[in-house]
């Protein structure tokens, strides 16, 4: 690899502050969202018939009224599905329309395609459908009672934690739930089917996963993958919500198309998305552990029960990175956490940033503060004790060693930085002053695994071309979703090349150019790809210097690609002309790359191994004020240190800090999903569901990015993954407002704040440690 | 009778447009200019803003998702494609965003730049409390809004210099299947509403539109407020000050500044900048919502409805204004004209409150409007009224009568809180629970009275 001050001469280098490739075409509204396309003539518009009920058998489906209304074009049911009615990602039985039975208020039940949105409503109206309602499990509890799960319960464990915990000087037990969310990406679901010559079927979908939704339609349609092709500029927003979900779209829309022969585009309604598509999932937990006088973990159990849903999905998986995630940055010596993924008649829920990981950071956190609490001790110096640290102390509760801890220097770091000590003093100081308005403050440390849990998805292709007048054509399989991958990459490419990046073309992604891809999810995007693009750049770059060292007549290792030119002892020519010349030389300038992450092992059957070729570390504290009155409540400071390797490009890194940050303050408070009781999602809109809006941001927000932290794993320019790991310092701010609750109860009070910590919530924590304290 | 608009600079007239169409619908599938995006369909988002401009009026930034198509009759609109050509440089917001790195996925992008552009044309000094309610109407869930509130601050205040024709308005506009008409004056309003008693009255459309972008539902017939000069005006005499009762939320602020400073607040808080250049006060009354915001406040003020049929005018007092769960006192032959606000006495402290799960554009959990006064430490008189708490905002008559005549001392406020189970028995739903709201509008009276006893001390998280 070149020295960094070479890279310095090139335009967008890695490790710079390059604009997103979309930047003015955003801001100018040219940026072309699959909505925005082109009408091609004779499109279609579809729309879904929706279970009114939570669970029922479906006796009977009428369409016949509705396929005769004029400009109506195909109605589907299951039934009708030439192929597999089954897009399930992991297990089977997850079928695109209802079969038999409807198991959630939303369950798509027919699809219909006409010439305009308002006839297809019109004609969805217009499907009769007869049902014969069954008992509902809308809760986690009650699925939990029943033992009815989508998959195995799930079980890591080391050690004996009931010795542990029994053996131990003190010991808690408590319960604490956390709530859902919507991914509410601003664009909802879409896709765009157009059929082809043959059986062939092109689909534009707004996807995190074109592999999985080419997948999805074949198998729908019953034609072998290679008849469908996906493809995806780029997406309003995923955030993990189109990872699996937008498969069912796709499908959906390909399966009309293929009725009617014609295009068909299935765009959700805002209301319909958040109905018909799977969110974050809520979990609730049980614990117990024993500790020390510190406040060390001696034993732990958590029971971590998540709302899968109607079907499986990915659940398993989300699943399991929550139980991987159930240490975050401490050691637990015995340790039995084990999870269940609850059957109920709700929507099924699916990825979402973090991917359980926050989930099983608010369990642990929850202990943590807990047993600092029952202690009548400083959380952080309880936190502090059970850090990672020193051989015999650095191993995971699922096998994996931790070689690279820095939470501890980090945390040290950010304590220093903003005054942690005097600025707690601060807030005793002002909550003995204040009746009705209280502070609290907390420190989140974060300790990330990054990789898919399931090694087999760590891989990714890349497809580079360079032209004859030296311009570059850069594909991979990652999408982009705001998240500034595409830029990142060609960051990478142009680096590697030692090209300006105005010469590096990037592509939509598509399965027709690199094939059997995995989800641009897990924070992965640019670990993979950029790996795997700079793997084919390598690749032209090498043919490429072979033909410069013929051409010069000097030894290949004499070739020095640097600043738009090839330099071979005193002489030079541009980019463009090699590449001319090696088209002459009849030499390729077309190659694929290929990556996959070594060191990684997983076995399924011990639950150990290790899952994550590295982690990613961040620290943050966060200022919080409640009004005891109303519980209303907000950040009034937050200060994060975070861990992004050796930045590929800060301004994008800070970006996905910032908005993670307040994604997680969002789900941790105002953001609320409330099914009534017939199962019913009643916050299916933004003006019923909140997410946080520019005023809730702290009006102080110092984020930094750790300097002089190269990954020590050989990762793409030694930068780090940077897309999930800053949500979960938003825990911080949860935590801030459980010591600002705690602060009103007697010295030994344990606050009771489950998440979203709603106005609501918060006045019902606060009105029970004040009666905690009356009480004793 | 035609929709005459200036669409980025070019003068068009439309015919054959629906009247029930949306702008967003027009824009994007009309025109073609798809920068303008849906993301709610509801007003909540601010993924369509466009920015309009009435003959010389202001600049604003509206939802064109909500707006219906001859709602554009006589008006200038700019979009996100109108604010810079092709080939030309970037408006100055447009460049802030890109050297911010203020766009991510872009997709609220073109709603973000346009709401900064009407922004900056306000002339509004750059502050953080003026940025998040200029862009309060705006949803991003990617950049975590930093980089936007910077943006907004690197770009100075500045009106463009901008003279919009003057158009002709038309006062019907139909397809042949539904008719939307725009009177000019009272007498024609009033006379419509007799002619056609089914029809939708449209002031700003902020809640109606949905019929539209969310339901597509046809309107049928549609009256239009927008042009009644009578009901558009604000007027102030010694005793009161009288609002029209088309009046937009924002046109209102001024006024409400000064005669009530804490109802303007809550005013801010109603929607975002966008819906308050659209929705109108008496909109917001004559919907008859149990959680409208302006309810609780005008019968606390103990303001008066005037209301105008065929045999005139008729005064309503605020009280009895709201008869059943979106239901009003208005006859079917008759139009609420205007709102007359008494001026508060100098000794009369007003309180609004408003608890909702987010501060900005949310809909109440509960609102509490308080007039007190306090005579030698005694309660002399008192008003309180709530939102949230009943199928129509109502009185806390019990919570009065336990206050009126007590010391004002936080013991009485909590005293006279309980009262109100008295006065409300509240519902759970999926803005707060029964629980909740009956807690949160009890301890409203101590923060009332901290609030009027105690200047020094934050009584609100946001005044820290």
């Amino acid at each position: 690899m070149s020295t960094a001050d070479q890279m310095d001469q090139i335009k967008g280098a890695v490790h710079t502050n390059v604009r997103h490739d979309s930047a003015e075409n955003h801001v100018t509204g040219r940026s072309v969202f699959i909505d925005d396309m082109p009408n091609v003539p004779g499109t279609l518009h579809a729309v879904l018939v929706k279970s009114p009920h939570a669970h029922a058998e479906i006796q009977s489906i009428d369409v016949s009224v509705a396929r005769d209304l004029p400009g109506v074009h195909a109605v589907l049911i299951a039934g009708d599905v030439p192929g597999s009615n089954d897009v399930a990602p992991i297990f089977e039985g997850e079928p695109i329309l209802a079969e038999g039975l409807v198991e959630y208020v939303g369950h798509p039940v027919a699809a219909i395609a006409a010439e305009t949105m308002d006839i297809a409503r019109a004609a969805a109206a217009l499907v009769v459908v007869k049902y014969i309602e069954l008992e509902p499990v809308l809760s986690i509890d009650e699925a939990l009672q029943r033992n009815s799960f989508t998959s195995p319960p799930q079980i890591m464990r080391r050690g004996n934690s009931i010795q542990g915990i029994a053996d131990a000087r003190h010991q808690i037990s408590g319960e604490v739930r956390c709530g859902g969310q919507d991914h509410f990406y601003l664009e909802t679901h879409i896709a765009l089917a157009v059929p082809q010559e043959d059986r062939d079927m092109l689909v534009y979908s707004s996807t995190q996963h074109p592999t999985e939704v080419q997948h999805g339609v074949a198998t729908v349609l019953g034609v072998p993958v290679n008849a469908v092709t996906t493809e995806i500029r780029r997406m309003g927003g995923g955030f993990g919500g189109k990872e699996s979900q937008s498969t069912i779209i796709a499908a959906l829309a390909a399966l009309l198309a293929a009725k009617a022969r014609r295009p068909v585009k299935l765009r959700l309604s805002r209301d319909d998305d958040m109905v018909i598509t799977g969110k974050r999932h809520d979990f609730l937990f049980r614990y117990q552990a024993g500790f020390n006088d510190n406040g060390r973990i001696e034993g732990i159990d958590i029971l971590m029960a998540c709302r899968a849903g109607n079907v499986a999905d990915l659940s398993s998986s989300v699943l399991v990175r929550a139980l991987c995630h159930a240490d975050n940055a401490y050691y637990l010596p015995n340790a039995h956490i084990h999870g269940y993924p609850c059957k109920t008649n709700t929507v099924s829920n699916t990825g979402f940033r973090g991917f359980g990981g926050p989930q099983g950071m608010v369990a642990i956190e929850t202990v943590i503060d807990h047993i600092a609490r029952a202690l009548g001790k400083d959380p952080d110096d309880v936190r502090r004790v059970n850090f990672y640290d020193e051989a015999g102390r650095d191993t995971t509760h699922y096998g994996q060693k931790v070689e690279d801890n820095i939470i501890a220097e980090m945390v040290d770091s950010l304590s220093r930085e903003i005054d942690y000590p005097a600025r707690k003093q601060a807030i005793a100081g002002f909550n003995q002053e204040n009746i009705v308005l209280k502070k609290g403050i907390a420190l989140m440390p974060v300790k990330f695994g990054i990789s898919f849990n399931l090694p087999t998805l760590n891989q990714a292709g890349a497809l580079v071309h360079v032209y004859t007048d030296g311009s570059v054509h850069l594909n991979h399989g990652g999408t982009e979703m705001g998240q500034g991958l595409y830029i990142k990459v060609a960051q990478v490419v142009a680096s590697t090349f030692q090209v300006d990046i105005d010469q590096i073309k990037i592509s939509s992604t598509s399965t027709a150019k690199v094939p059997n891809t995995s989800a641009t999810a897990a924070s992965s995007g640019s670990d993979l790809n950029g790996m795997a693009a700079h793997d084919a750049a390598n690749q032209i770059k090498t043919r490429m210097a072979g033909v410069a060292a013929a051409h010069f007549e000097v030894d290949e290792g004499e070739i020095e690609f640097r600043n738009n030119r090839i330099y071979a002892r005193n002489d030079s020519i541009s980019f463009a002309e090699l590449a001319e010349l090696t088209w002459e030389n009849r030499v390729s300038l077309s190659a694929t790359g290929f990556y996959s992450t070594p060191k990684i092992s997983w076995d399924d059957d011990t639950m150990t191994g290790r899952p994550f070729y590295y982690f990613s570390y961040g620290a943050c504290v966060s200022e919080v004020v409640i009004d005891t009155l109303t519980g209303e409540n907000r950040v009034l400071r937050t200060d994060i240190l975070q861990d992004c390797g050796r930045s590929l490009n800060p301004a994008i890194d800070l970006g996905q800090i910032e908005g993670a940050f307040v994604q997680g303050m969002g789900w941790l408070t105002m953001e609320e999903l409330w099914w009534d009781d017939k199962g019913a999602l009643r916050t299916h809109g933004p003006s019923t569901y909140k997410i946080p809006g520019s005023r809730d941001v702290p009006p102080e927000f110092n984020v930094h990015i750790l300097e002089d932290a190269p990954n020590r794993e050989p990762t793409i320019f030694r930068s780090k993954a940077i897309g999930e790991p800053p949500l979960m310092l938003a825990l911080s701010v949860w935590l801030a407002l459980r010591d600002a609750v705690a602060s009103l109860g007697g010295p030994r009070c344990v606050p009771n704040l489950d998440t979203p910590a709603t106005a609501e919530a918060v006045l019902m924590a606060v009105d029970e440690a004040r009666a905690q304290l009356r009480g004793g | 009778m035609s929709v005459r608009l200036q669409l980025n600079g070019v003068l068009i007239e439309e015919n054959d447009v629906s009247p029930s169409m949306t702008v967003l619908d027009y824009l994007r599938e009309s025109k073609g200019l798809k920068g303008t995006k849906e993301g709610c369909a509801e007003g909540d988002c601010g993924a369509c803003t466009i920015a309009i401009q009435s003959g010389l009026g202001k600049v604003e930034a509206v939802n064109s998702c909500l707006m219906l198509v001859p709602q554009l009759d006589g008006m200038s609109v700019v979009t996100v494609e109108g604010l810079s050509a092709p080939d030309e440089a970037m408006h100055p917001v447009q460049q802030a965003i890109v050297d911010k790195h203020a766009a991510q996925c872009g997709f609220c992008t073109p709603g973000f730049v346009m709401a900064l552009y009407a922004y900056t044309q306000t002339g509004d000094v750059v502050t953080p409390e003026s940025v998040h309610e200029a862009i309060a109407g705006n949803l991003c869930r990617c950049t975590g809004y930093r980089p936007i509130v910077e943006a907004a601050f690197s770009v100075a205040s500045r009106v463009d210099k901008f003279i919009p024709p003057a158009m002709e308005q038309s006062e019907y506009y139909t397809d042949g299947d539904e008719d939307y008409f725009a009177p000019t004056s009272i007498d024609q309003l009033v006379a419509l509403r007799s002619e056609h008693p089914d029809a939708h009255i449209l002031a700003g459309g902020t809640d109606l539109g949905m019929r539209a972008s969310k339901d597509r539902q046809p309107y049928g017939q549609v009256i239009s407020t927008a042009h009644v000069g009578e009901i558009n005006r604000i007027e102030r005499d010694d005793e009161a000050v009288t609002f029209g009762a088309a009046v937009t939320y924002t046109s209102a602020l001024p006024a409400l500044d000064e005669i009530a400073p804490s109802f303007a607040q809550l005013v801010r808080r109603i929607g975002s900048r966008q819906i308050r250049n659209l929705g109108t006060i008496g909109g917001n009354i004559c919907n008859a919502s149990p959680i409208g915001d302006t309810s609780p406040c005008l019968i606390a003020l103990n303001a008066v409805m005037i209301a105008r049929g065929p045999n005139g005018q008729r005064e309503i007092p605020a009280d009895d204004f709201f008869t059943d769960y979106r239901k009003t006192a208005l006859g079917a032959d008759e139009v609420l004209e205007a709102i007359r606000v008494p001026i508060p006495s100098s000794d009369l402290v007003f309180r609004a409150y408003k608890i909702s799960k987010r501060f900005d554009q949310d809909i109440s959990a509960v609102v509490g409007a308080f007039a007190i006064t306090v005579e030698d430490g005694v309660v002399a008189s008192v008003r309180i009224a709530f939102g949230g708490m009943a199928a129509t905002p109502a009185r806390a008559l019990a919570c009065e009568a336990a206050l009126i005549g007590q010391p004002w001392s936080l013991g009485t406020a909590i005293a006279v809180g309980l009262a109100l189970t008295e006065d409300f028995t509240p519902l759970t739903d999926f803005r707060a629970s029964q629980d909740y709201r009956t807690r949160v509008a009890r301890n409203l009276l101590q923060r009332l009275h901290l609030d009027t006893t105690q200047e020094a001390v934050p009584v609100e998280v946001m005044a820290l």
